[in-house]
């Protein structure tokens, strides 16, 4: 008995020491943002499920990651088993076999449940390399008691001409009360997301089907010369300088009639607690010229596994939690249906408790109006709204960027900048050897 | 009348002084008045931020978010380890240089130099393969021997122009009374040095303690320094400006406090044998 007794509790230790080295940790790099950071929180959520597995975080600024997980992911360093990846990087790695396939996923994931523009970003020749965790579109948020005393009102889907009427009408300059804000500040993430996105609504692309870049053509030209005709009669002062956060805190105090920017911005601007206008906030999608096409760009923060990691199984198992509908209801229960990352499933736009927060709709719809794969009017050779998904754009982009704050800061004109633009990106083209 | 003269430019030159050390100092300033303000108020205008009510709701997000210590810890190993290393290295390659220069001292110490005009950002790709070969991706052993190599240039440029102040006869009493070379740098040079030595080695733990590029390439998690520990408040798209001030404070506060208390040896250090 005693040593039936012994033989039991021994074999119990052996058990439970095995399991305790099956335990695998894996690391998990990814952006400063809210919902990532809610994420960490729930990790106990996580663990209940899945003791077996525990997580390291590492969080970074965007452009640190991007650069870190860049460089290990190409020498398969072998240094993260998820990385947070964007819309840009997916097709490019996923192209150079860098991710490991997720189409296995457990049928309960219900991987058709994803918005079609955000997978249809995602898949590479029919493999699903990386799973949305939080999507995001661009939109009209503008001040509806400025609207009002203008004397005007905002249709659920303006057009640029719209725009540039209520920028006017809204303009205070004397009372430091600007009628639009638009990003300036150079860089492909930023003043070119913009452009990019308002290109596509004028007709214009960055490429033509022979690759050839295409800013030497009119509709190019009429999207800059509005651009700069909008910010420099109607937008703030030193707007060459203004990227998502020095916007978002002009809106805040008030000071913008209307800004042109990311959906997430949304739930800052209603904030009571940091915003003195959160009552008085509306939103339209993102305006057009009644060519078929919205000036609203699409991206989506994404879990990716890379070739190199260790840990496929568990990486694959903290992916589906991650962006699953369960962890949706996780965070709804947790923490109020406001704070659950959207952007990425059908389902929880269908969910009724969802469609009572203010802007789900307006996120849904103003998603829905990007297409990465049909990015503009013509037909175009890559992929991306806001960017072209080639290794070269990162450089390109902020290049081109570059000439356009220029020519916002008035130190050059808006045909230089774009013919230097066109010089630029033909030389950095032709030198990586497109077309290919 | 000259000595009122005299006073007058005193005034002025104090208060020139006292205005550069005030613009060099502001940026510190403000991101430590930003750290007790809370997100909302930290993007207000100048004015009315500086008006709006003091909080350490930043500084207790810091410190439930992130492992502060671990980094901590990791930043003192790194700047310490890497320093003390390259002082090792460098001191009797200095005396090497000061004392016994050769046809070539020179044409050394600029090569030496050289390496420092190189982008770092160039040899990314090589170091982190080899790194990933030898194990050495996200440990302090990487980082201690990568930051060793990184400063050892201007290390033995400095200890070699505080060597040149030393008059070579010491040393050479010192050997007619029987001292080997051992016992000379350690018991003759090394004593006169150390006021050069300690600057040195406080200039370096700063420079050391602030790297940004390699630490945050190099490592992940078990060895990120405090480089990594700010590179994680910050955000294109959100509110972050208080967090990021307050891990930003509590990164530098113990190089702050270093460079006050050790402040006389340091000007001293730096300016040692200026003055002759």
């Amino acid at each position: 008995m005693t040593y039936r007794v012994r033989a039991l509790l021994g074999a119990c230790a052996v058990t439970a020491l095995s399991t305790a080295a099956m335990a695998e940790t894996i690391t998990v790099a990814t952006v400063n943002n809210g919902d990532m950071i809610r994420m960490q929180g729930l990790m106990p959520e996580f663990n209940a499920k899945y003791p077996d597995i525990q997580v390291e975080w590492v969080t970074l600024e965007e452009n640190v990651l991007r650069q870190k997980v860049t460089t290990d992911i190409a020498t398969k360093g072998g240094q993260f088993d998820v990385m947070t990846i964007g819309t840009y990087e997916a097709p490019i790695w996923g192209k150079q076999g860098w991710l490991v396939s997720l189409n296995d996923l457990p049928a309960d994931y219900d991987v058709d449940d994803l918005l079609p523009a955000i997978r249809g970003g995602l898949t590479v020749d029919g493999e699903l390399v990386a799973a949305p965790f939080y999507g995001e579109s661009s939109m009209v948020m503008y001040r509806t008691d400025l609207m009002e005393k203008a004397g005007l009102t905002m249709p659920d889907a303006p057009t640029w001409t719209f725009i540039k009427e209520a920028a006017e009408k809204m303009t205070d300059k004397d009372a430091e009360v600007y009628g639009i804000c638009l990003r300036g500040k150079a860089g492909w993430g930023e003043n070119m997301a913009f452009l990019s996105a308002m290109a596509n609504s004028y007709g214009a692309k960055w490429f033509d089907m022979d690759w050839k870049p295409q800013f030497d053509s009119p509709e190019w030209k009429a999207t800059i010369t509005d651009y700069l005709e909008l910010m420099t009669n109607y937008g703030p002062p030193g707007a060459s300088n203004n990227g998502f956060n020095e916007n978002l805190a002009l809106f805040q105090q008030g000071k913008c009639g209307m800004w042109i920017d990311a959906t997430v911005a949304a739930s800052f601007v209603t904030d009571p607690k940091n915003s003195t206008v959160a009552d008085k906030v509306g939103f339209a999608l993102a305006p057009d010229n009644g060519l078929g096409k919205r000036g609203n760009w699409l991206w989506a923060w994404n879990l990716a596994i890379p070739a190199g990691s260790q840990k496929v199984e568990a990486a694959k198992q903290f992916v589906a939690w991650a962006t699953s509908k369960e962890y949706l209801e996780t965070v709804a229960a947790k923490e109020g249906w406001a704070n659950v990352p959207p952007g990425t499933r059908t389902s929880l736009y269908e969910n009724p408790e969802y469609q009572k927060v203010p802007f789900a709709k307006m996120t849904l719809d103003s998603i829905n109006a990007a297409d990465p794969t049909k990015p503009t009017v013509d037909e175009v050779p890559y992929v991306g709204v806001q960017f072209v998904a080639i290794p070269e754009f990162q450089g390109i982009g902020t290049a081109v960027g570059q000439q356009f704050s220029a020519a916002l800061a008035g130190t050059m004109s808006a045909e230089d900048a774009l013919a230097a633009a066109q010089a630029y990106t033909e030389r950095e083209m032709t030198r990586a050897g497109y077309p290919k | 009348m000259a000595r009122k003269a005299s006073t007058q430019r005193k005034v002025l030159v104090t208060a020139i002084a006292w205005t550069i050390a005030f613009l060099i100092f502001f940026p510190i300033l403000w991101t430590i008045l930003m750290s007790f303000k809370s997100e909302g108020d930290a993007i207000k205008a100048p004015f009315d931020m500086l008006m709006s009510p003091w909080s350490f709701e930043s500084y207790a997000e810091v410190q439930t978010r992130s492992n502060y210590s671990r980094h901590f810890m990791n930043s003192v190993v790194i700047s310490l380890g890497s320093t003390l290393l390259a002082l090792v290295i460098a001191i009797p390659a200095a005396w090497a240089m000061a004392f016994v220069p050769g046809r070539r001292t020179k044409d050394i110490l600029m090569w030496m130099l050289s390496t420092k005009m190189m982008p770092a950002v160039g040899v990314l790709i090589p170091m982190y393969l080899i790194f990933r070969d030898f194990g050495l991706l996200d440990t302090r052993t990487g980082l201690v021997v990568v930051l060793t190599l990184i400063n050892l240039p201007i290390v033995v440029w400095m200890l070699y122009t505080y060597f040149k102040e030393i008059p070579g006869e010491i040393l050479e009493a010192a050997r007619m009374d029987g001292a080997n070379l051992r016992s000379e740098i350690i018991y003759v040079l090394t004593p006169m040095a150390v006021p050069g030595i300690a600057s040195t080695l406080l200039l370096n733990v700063i420079l050391a303690w602030n790297e940004a590029f390699w630490t945050l390439q190099l490592t992940t998690s078990a060895a990120a320094p405090l480089t990594q520990f700010i590179a994680s408040y910050s955000s294109p798209e959100g509110l972050f400006y208080a967090k990021l001030s307050a891990a930003s404070t509590m990164a530098i506060a113990p190089i702050l406090i270093l460079g006050w208390f050790s402040q006389k040896q340091l000007v001293r250090g730096l300016t040692f044998g200026a003055v002759k």
